[in-house]
């Protein structure tokens, strides 16, 4: 092999596949590619491709499908490195496709040990990647180390024991040489944390308690033995900014749901956003969105980081829409509450003290019989990703109108609409739209106002997409994946997929030619133009 | 008026309970569904058909306290072919209290009717084949009546005809359209998404339209089941109630 060669071989493995942590840092600059569960850690799921236009996208075309062999819903956003495209059928089989074909590379299928369940459907969000390996959390709580190349395990370290109701849906979030990530199970009585592992050999650096133990500030926040399973569980990918070293993680409902008689107090760090040192994991600042909740407002909404003009200064925020149907302005270095604003009918609180502190409104809490709370307990939004242009600059979220009732533990919570939960295959809508509906709602961020909202006639359980031509993607329970103008929510081009679509849309570029991915049913869907 | 039947249905449930517990409207009706889907089958609408027990008549075999009927309605009978629910646990209160409320006096206000004459009310004077449908016979619009002595008590026949209609479920909500060339459609909503609509037309086509070529579409879920009260005479509407009681399908399954 002559020198010449070498060397192109040599620069080949550098620039194209090692993906290093500068590389996710800057993943921006490489808009082909999508490194993160959500396109950079920033959290935006903003791609910077401006190939599909809004003048062209009703040119798009299918490209290829691959259809899991898997009944379970599809959550997972798929990774992009260098026209390989990595995702999750789940539960948790690793498939690498060929991202211009679809055509498979190799298949990694895991075993998760018997006791492994979630409550909400045996889901998978996807992947992280670091170097040539890649990361996924299990079912069964584990965390596992995979070469991206050929699928091999690396590594398989347990994170959390299965048996004890933990398990890992979401996609972890690499920061340096670590991989951080939390477990799932909220509903079935965990004690919530955030961990860190080494890249290189799944040794835990460091773990974060969601609820403070004996000893530890806000243990006080919890009765007696309560907090021992009080969930705060994590369950959606965390962000991170570099120049503060802050990773940013939400958490979940605070166990049980729907009961909070035996654990009077605020019951921290449950539906909070946590401001965690990523070398440490020590808690560097938090904001409670609900304190003491009984609705099951899951605060595991992925936080998007934006930097913007705040009241004449330029300002490193949080924007956060929240399940609890409130809209948050977060300074992100120091934790404080700029704003909070309703995004959609809300009844249980009617305002924020100086601090940002919710004020409750009296009798919006559980009773036997149930008292009608909203939003309802599904939420004003939920798991799924929302979006922000820098370009327009507006905070794209997918949201619910709907109402429902909510009763003590034994007791019976009713929607009164048709609200179900998300399933992989489409079903038929039969509310009226007082009975409930999903939309696509565009804020601007610095004073919460409404520019534009897409309704759709059902309620949606998919993610947001921004690109850098403005357009947005998004789909829904009624099985369209569509396209509107980012700027003014008017619908350019649709295509019904057959099956609800229950995740995040992305997009990505192969020599050239752009291409939008999005799952729905139990299948992976990618558009060109034609 | 849906809160007028409620309290009445209310008013019901408080006064005929001996209750030991105070069961409310909500957990009667709630215990109801989850009672036809799941204990009608070996029971019966009417709660007979199982040797030894009736709940019309409040009859159990060891059954004393509301938490024994409980338990039994969760756990089952161990070495019978009583088995233990598969629904959830909390559903256990509304069922004690629906079983309980079958052995409610004074529901019933009809005498014993001829299901021979209630045929001929059925699809004569009280037309109600224009909207049900009894085996091959009728209309698509409303609820199908194949079944309905099986899954309905006499006493809540009895209710559907006398009370004026509560809002229909949501499988039979009825859709009307008018297309931007001037055409009106109405039917049976089958599918109402974003962009288009589905329906079972009143000439019983299956039809689908885009919204972009519609001009008007509304959802009626107000139900078109009229009250009998005062259109069908005491013993009619009990002939009517027998014929409809007797309706246990017609073997086409």
């Amino acid at each position: 092999m002559n020198g010449r060669w070498l060397l192109f071989l040599a620069a080949g493995s550098l620039l194209s596949q090692d993906v290093t942590f500068d590389r996710i840092l800057h993943a921006r600059d490489e808009p082909q590619n999508w490194l993160t569960y959500s396109g950079t850690v920033l959290g935006q799921r903003y791609s910077p491709l401006a190939q599909i236009t809004p003048a062209n996208v009703k040119n798009l075309e299918l490209q290829w499908v691959f259809q899991a062999r898997s009944l379970e819903k599809f959550e997972a956003t798929p990774l992009v490195v260098d026209g390989v495209l990595y995702t999750v059928q789940a539960p948790n089989d690793v498939v690498a496709l060929d991202a211009v074909t679809g055509r498979i590379f190799w298949t990694y299928p895991y075993n998760n040990a018997r006791e492994a369940h979630a409550c909400c459907g045996n889901v998978n969000r996807g992947l992280a990647i670091l170097g040539d390996t890649l990361y996924m959390g299990t079912l069964d709580a584990h965390l596992i180390a995979l070469d991206a190349k050929t699928g091999r395990p690396i590594w398989n370290v347990k994170v959390a024991n299965a048996s004890e109701n933990y398990s890992i849906t979401h996609a972890p979030l690499v920061v340096k040489d670590k991989v951080i990530l939390g477990a799932a199970g909220g509903d079935l009585g965990i004690r919530g944390f955030v961990a860190a592992f080494d890249a290189a050999t799944g040794k835990e650096i460091w773990r974060f308690h969601t609820i403070p133990g004996p000893g530890e500030p806000g243990h006080e926040t919890w009765k007696d033995e309560s907090w021992k399973k009080g969930g705060a569980s994590i369950w959606n990918t965390g962000s991170y900014d570099a120049e503060t070293n802050l990773t940013f993680w939400g958490t979940g409902n605070p166990q049980p749901d729907w009961d909070g008689r035996n654990r009077p107090g605020d019951n921290l760090y449950s539906d909070s956003v946590l401001a965690l040192d990523a070398d440490t994991g020590k808690l560097k600042w938090f904001y409670q969105f609900t304190p003491h909740d009984e609705v099951d407002y899951d605060s595991t909404q992925v936080a998007v980081l934006a930097d913007m003009e705040w009241k004449g200064q330029p300002r490193k925020v949080m924007l956060w829409a929240n399940r609890n149907g409130l809209m948050y302005v977060l300074d992100r270095v120091t934790g404080q509450f700029l704003f909070g604003k309703p995004f959609v009918d809300v009844n249980w609180m009617s305002g924020f003290d100086e601090k940002g502190r919710p004020m409750r409104v009296p009798g919006k809490v559980p009773t036997p019989e149930g008292s009608l709370v909203k939003p309802t307990v599904l939420g004003a939004t939920n798991w799924y990703p929302p979006s922000y242009s820098p370009r327009t600059g507006l905070f794209y979220v997918s949201s619910w109108e709907n109402t429902g009732t909510i009763a003590t533990e034994g007791g019976r919570p009713k929607g009164t609409g048709n609200t179900p939960m998300a399933a992989a295959t489409l079903g038929t809508n039969l509310k009226t739209e007082e009975e409930g509906y999903g939309a696509v709602r565009a804020f601007d961020p610095k004073t919460g106002e409404r520019k534009w909202e897409f309704k759709m006639n059902d309620i949606t359980w998919a993610g947001v997409l921004t690109t850098a031509s403005d357009l947005l993607f998004s789909g829904g329970r009624e099985g369209y994946f569509f396209a509107l103008n980012a700027r003014s929510g008017e619908l350019l081009w649709k295509a019904a997929l057959g099956g609800q679509v229950n995740s995040g849309p992305m997009s990505y570029s192969v020599n050239g030619k752009q291409y939008v991915a999005v799952c729905a049913g139990n299948a992976l869907f990618t558009f060109a133009l034609r | 008026m849906k809160n007028l039947v409620s309290a009445c249905v209310l008013l019901l449930a408080a006064s005929a309970l001996k209750a030991q517990h105070s069961y409310t409207a909500a957990d009667v009706e709630d215990g109801a569904r989850v009672y036809q889907a799941n204990c009608s089958v070996c029971h019966g609408p009417e709660g007979d058909l199982v040797t030894g027990v009736n709940f019309s008549r409040g009859q159990f075999l060891s059954v004393m306290s509301d938490e024994d009927l409980q338990r039994v309605i969760l756990k089952g009978i161990p070495g019978t072919p009583m088995p233990a629910a598969t629904f959830p646990e909390f559903m256990g209160f509304p069922v004690m209290a629906y079983v309980r409320s079958m052995s409610a006096p004074g529901q019933r206000t009809l005498p014993d009717g001829d299901p021979a004459r209630g045929k001929l009310v059925f699809e004569g004077k009280g037309e109600c084949l224009s909207c049900h449908r009894v085996g091959r016979d009728g209309s698509r619009m409303g609820p199908d009546l194949t079944d309905i002595g099986g899954l309905r008590r006499g006493v809540q026949l009895e209710r559907a005809l006398l009370d004026a209609a509560r809002a229909p479920s949501p499988e039979y909500r009825s859709v009307r359209v008018v297309t931007k060339d001037g055409k009106e459609y109405k039917g049976r909503l089958l599918n109402l998404d974003t962009f288009t609509v589905q329906m079972l037309d009143s000439g019983e086509r299956l039809r689908s339209f885009s919204k972009t070529d519609l001009r008007e579409v509304s959802v009626i879920t107000t139900s078109g089941m009229p009250s009998y009260k005062d259109k069908l005479s005491t013993q009619e509407l009990a002939d009517l109630v027998s014929y409809m009681a007797a309706l246990k399908g017609t073997g086409t399954k």
